[in-house]
């Protein structure tokens, strides 16, 4: 059956034009703002609004340093608090669940199961219980409006937990933790020599997701901050909007603004592509 | 095992889950717990208000339950929710299967560029979606304008507009997942089908959506869990037009009663609420994960 498969297959391929141009069209569909996105910072303020909104314009240069110009380079500020929570955050979040989900795979423990429910369970709890109350605990103990406030409660996260259970049963075999347990390797060197580094693409994957959850996270710093000095890029150019939704001058600004936080995004999404192939309802690493 | 090993582990596990539990005692079960207390309380004034003592916290049981579930504005809310999230629901999650399938159908040409293209949105803030979209609703810069002559920001509109936000946001990530579980599936499992003279329709319609099952019922709750708590699109749209109010979403409103009108205790019961309504919804979906991955219970 598997010889005469390819032939089979052959006789009724060609190419399907219907198949292939809704895809496109879909493509097309997903492309376009962006598309609209990269011509339209490329407009100085005079050209955005008389020149045709599909053509290029001539003021990207200008566009770039006026931001970076804007209130003394707070742009400059929000990038680089966006890199430091996305990626202290990706990676600490990424510690946390990789010797968790290898404990909850590889003991057997009393607890074990309640833990892990637990641990899961907090898939369940929307952000929007946690966020207010994380605010005024956080006020209490003087940390709201820090980085701390922003970088630590995205640290634990369920879904990840999960993962890297997953991961660590599929990665780890038994027997190798037998056979070092055998000649005398303590429980944190099997941990640490053994079991992490048979885990890395695995964790490369939950560090990539992570890393764009905190990056597009809105809800959490827009409530824990007020300083505009600590903001990441979302909330940043959220208030650059509210401020310049009416003075269309200020329109050049969000725009590049808009276009060069996502820059960073597609650029390590595009670098990474392999590690974004996770299946994610039954947890196989492709 | 030896005896040995036996007193050695049962103290490793513990100690290596240690970083997780104290995360999830202050910054999970803690602020649920301080949600839950707050949403019982309320602030009494006695008096004229004035002076120390003069205000002070007390016990209300479900009076504030109570007071969210008749607030007339709260429903209200629900309602634009209910209405914009069951368009988002079924065209996202339409299109991701469409998506998916024709992907994996072996027929299709510039297939990588498609795929990727189409999850290139994950990419993306919910914020710079909202901006990007929000600014191609507005007429003076607006190429969609120029064609369709339709008032993307209006009453009657603003719906559409938001949801076609959330649904370039989202295809891509669901249709993904769909994605890579068809790939999972061995090719000779479509042949026996394909022998017995099955269509690619056929195939699609009889064999790959019943193995999507469990996979598309995941996307869906994720989405549901998404949908019910939806406030960065709204919240970033809201600058380009009046047609949204501050309360336009349940997630709106607390918000708004939490840091605009600082009324902590209504917050924290309408809170209580949104969580209770995804949770109803949601718990099916644990049941789905832990009968797949984890058969031993």
């Amino acid at each position: 059956m598997a010889a005469i498969a390819p032939q089979r297959r052959s006789t009724r391929s060609g190419i399907g034009l219907a198949p292939t141009a809704l895809l496109l069209l879909g493509a097309l569909y997903c492309l376009f703002p962006v598309s609209w996105l990269l011509i339209a910072s490329s407009k100085s303020p005079g050209e955005l609004f008389t020149t045709p909104t599909l053509a290029f314009g001539t003021g990207f240069l200008s566009n770039v340093t006026d931001l970076f110009a804007y209130r003394d380079g707070v742009f400059w500020l929000w990038m680089g608090n966006t890199l430091l929570y996305a990626g202290g955050g990706a990676l600490l979040s990424t510690a946390v669940s990789a010797i968790s989900g290898y404990a909850l795979a590889k003991y057997r423990f009393p607890g074990r199961k309640l833990i892990f429910n637990l641990l899961i369970g907090g898939i369940l709890v929307p952000a929007v219980v946690l966020a207010i109350p994380q605010y005024l605990l956080f006020s209490k103990i003087g940390l709201a409006d820090t980085y701390w406030a922003v970088l630590l409660p995205q640290i634990l996260h369920p879904y990840s937990v999960y993962l890297a259970r997953i991961y660590a049963t599929a990665a780890i075999p038994d027997s190798l933790l037998e056979a070092g347990r055998i000649d005398g390797a303590s429980e944190g060197r099997l941990l640490g020599r053994l079991a992490l580094p048979l885990m890395v693409p695995g964790l490369v994957t939950i560090f990539l997701f992570q890393f764009v959850a905190i990056w597009n996270n809105f809800l959490l710093p827009f409530i824990m901050l007020g300083d505009d000095g600590k903001f990441p890029l979302t909330v940043g150019l959220y208030t650059l909007l509210a401020a310049g939704a009416n003075q269309p001058s200020l329109y050049n600004l969000i725009l590049t603004g808009t276009l060069l936080s996502i820059i960073p995004l597609i650029a390590l999404f595009l670098t990474m592509q392999r590690y974004w192939k996770t299946d994610l309802s039954s947890g196989a690493v492709k | 095992m030896t005896p040995t090993s036996k007193r050695r582990t049962p103290l490793a596990p513990y100690v290596i889950l240690t970083p997780a539990i104290v995360l999830f005692v202050l910054f999970l079960a803690l602020p649920i717990g301080y949600t839950v207390y707050l949403a019982m309380r309320r602030t009494q004034v006695s008096g004229l208000g004035l002076g120390a003592g003069a205000r002070r916290e007390v016990f209300v049981g479900f009076d504030n339950f109570a007071a969210a579930l008749a607030d007339g504005e709260l429903w209200a809310g629900w309602l634009r929710v209910l209405g914009y999230g069951a368009l988002v629901l079924v065209v996202m999650l339409g299109l991701a299967l469409l998506f998916a399938l024709l992907l994996d159908s072996a027929r299709v040409r510039l297939s990588r560029f498609s795929r990727i293209s189409i999850f290139l949105p994950y990419a993306v803030p919910g914020v710079a979606a909202s901006l990007m979209w929000g600014f191609l609703y507005l007429p003076s810069l607006s190429p969609i304008r120029a064609i369709l002559d339709v008032d993307l920001l209006g009453a009657s509109t603003i719906t559409y507009s938001m949801a076609n936000v959330a649904v370039w946001g989202g295809t891509g990530f669901n249709m993904l997942v769909l994605y890579t579980t068809l790939r999972a599936i061995p090719r000779d499992y479509y042949e026996a089908a394909r022998l017995d003279g099955a269509s690619e329709l056929q195939i699609a319609l009889r064999v790959k959506i019943p193995i999507l099952a469990p996979a598309i019922i995941l996307t869906t709750v994720f989405s549901i869990i998404a949908t019910i708590q939806v406030f960065t699109e709204p919240t970033t749209l809201r600058p380009f037009t009046n047609t949204i109010s501050s309360t336009w979403s349940p997630l709106m409103k607390v918000y708004r009663d939490a840091f605009v009108t600082g009324d902590l205790y209504s917050a924290a019961a309408t809170s209580i609420v949104i969580a209770a309504i995804s949770l109803v919804l949601s718990f099916g979906f644990l049941r789905v994960v832990r009968d797949r991955a984890f058969g031993e219970g």
